[in-house]
């Protein structure tokens, strides 16, 4: 197992959440993405939608499944990786990285259920 | 755990993802299923197939018997060594399993049956025997590989085994031969070119190792699903099934209602059902929106009526996807299919997806 980027959180959904300021980005894990295979298209929110915890976000899905991503926080949408719609092997090639899904304009406070990477990590290697 | 082919411990080697397919712990693929796809479409690949059941009808009675158990004729076969594809049908007319047949000899026919319906089909075999003169024997002995695509002729042809090397450019398509303890057979499920070998299960990892060597791709489950679709042949299970016919499963070209004379299981329904009308098809469609048709969408005509797909996937050598669905009888060019309650267009298509790939130099 590859480590996990220390400086993200994680849900037990396997998607990813990097904190900056008031914005979260969003994607789903390397352990998300090996077990889907090779992705073949993205369904992005729409730019402004409102999203809760536990929302219906985004749908990605690969030759063989499809797998509804989930948002891992309250916010806005602000921004979405349109490179995405014509590369959604990006997010096989580099999950953490040019795969990202979409930000979001954080409202309130941060949802207790988002998991450290240990913890993360932890839950991993009871599956 | 579920049951191993010989070369489990091969895969895993090789760094397969395996998954469970009709109780076997299966290669879904050995790192990207995509490029297990266009090796097949572009060069080669190699499967293991061995979850597939081999079962020899043996006997003077064998061929009265396939030709009361399986709806298309073996009389079609015009001489040995040749292969034919057909349905095992139930009395009502519904699939039991599909199948090649091959014609060893006048007393040796040789069947290889899905893996996930093998032993209801097997039970069903035995049960009609009957008065008929033979064995069934189940060969748990036998392994088979599949080695497809384009450039295979030519990667055997250079294998320099003198087994393979001369047999294979004696077999047409649909035709298989022996040679020394290899049953070799041009038939495939990739819609290219290809052989399948039937090998002692004692031979074949050493055979698998060298046709690795030789340059074939190990390619597993997944990319043969994908294959098979743009191929459009019908999968068991999903795009025909015991409740469904060959005649609304895009398969009457596989049912031989001639000679009147011969009756087969299930012919008296088909007959029935010819008389009152095929209701419905199996068509393919082809997305025009972005998106992946999967099995068990609902797909919405422009008259309202309705129908659904069997098999769905992404289509990499088309980059875009497809489906086999059934729908109504009638002249219908597209059609709604709805994809998380959302309507998206697709062409109604006659399968195949992808044309038939003949070998250059065969």
């Amino acid at each position: 197992m590859n480590t996990l980027p220390q400086e993200l959180r994680y849900t037990t959904t396997h998607e990813w959440v990097r904190i900056e300021n008031d914005t979260a980005t969003i994607g789903i894990t390397e352990h998300a993405q090996s077990l889907l295979g090779d992705l073949v298209y993205v369904d992005l929110p729409p730019v402004k939608k409102g999203l809760a915890v536990g929302d219906d976000a985004a749908v990605v899905e690969s030759v063989k499944a499809a797998a509804d991503v989930y948002s891992p926080v309250d916010g806005e949408v602000i921004e979405v990786n349109a490179a995405l719609n014509d590369k959604p092997e990006l997010i096989n090639q580099d999950p953490y990285g040019a795969g990202w899904l979409f930000k979001v304009k954080l409202v309130g406070e941060l949802p207790l259920s988002l998991l450290s990477a240990a913890d993360y990590e932890a839950m991993l290697n009871e599956e | 755990m579920g049951k191993r082919t010989v070369l489990y411990d091969t895969h895993v080697a090789m760094g397969a993802k395996v998954v469970d397919f009709a109780g076997f712990d299966m290669p879904l693929h050995y790192g990207s299923q995509i490029e297990e796809h266009h090796q097949v479409r572009l060069h080669a690949g190699i499967f293991d197939v061995s979850h597939m059941m081999v079962v020899d009808v043996l006997g003077t009675g064998a061929r009265d018997y396939l030709r009361y158990l399986l709806a298309n004729d073996i009389d079609k076969m015009a001489h040995r060594g040749s292969a034919l594809y057909s349905c095992m049908l139930n009395e009502q007319g519904g699939v039991i399993d599909d199948l090649i047949v091959y014609f060893i000899d006048s007393q040796h026919y040789r069947v290889v049956l899905n893996a996930g319906s093998a032993q209801k089909d097997l039970q069903w075999m035995e049960s009609h025997v009957n008065h008929y003169a033979l064995g069934l024997q189940r060969r748990d002995d036998l392994a088979i590989l599949a080695v497809q695509g384009p450039e295979t002729l030519a990667l055997l042809t250079a294998l320099n085994n003198p087994f393979i090397t001369d047999i294979i450019h004696t077999i047409a398509r649909f035709e298989c031969a022996e040679s020394d303890d290899l049953f070799i057979t041009r038939t495939g499920y990739t819609g290219e070119d290809g052989f399948e070998l039937i090998v002692p299960n004692n031979r074949v990892v050493a055979l698998w190792q060298q046709l690795c060597a030789a340059g074939f791709k190990p390619c597993g489950l997944g990319a043969r699903d994908t294959l098979r679709l743009e191929a459009g042949y019908n999968l068991y299970g999903q795009d025909m099934d015991e409740s469904t016919s060959p005649l609304c499963s895009n398969l009457a070209w596989t049912v031989a209602l001639q000679p009147q004379e011969r009756l087969f299981i299930g012919k008296s329904a088909l007959l029935a059902e010819k008389e009152r009308g095929v209701t419905q098809q199996l068509v393919g469609l082809v997305l025009a929106d972005k998106g992946v048709l999967r099995s068990h969408q609902r797909v919405v005509l422009a008259d309202g009526r309705e129908g659904v797909t069997t098999s769905g996937s992404f289509a990499p050598t088309l980059g875009q996807s497809i489906a086999l669905a059934r729908i109504p009888k009638g002249d219908y060019k597209e059609c709604e299919v709805i994809i998380r309650d959302k309507a998206h267009k697709a062409n109604i298509v006659k399968p195949p997806f992808v044309p038939f790939n003949s070998s250059k130099n065969s």
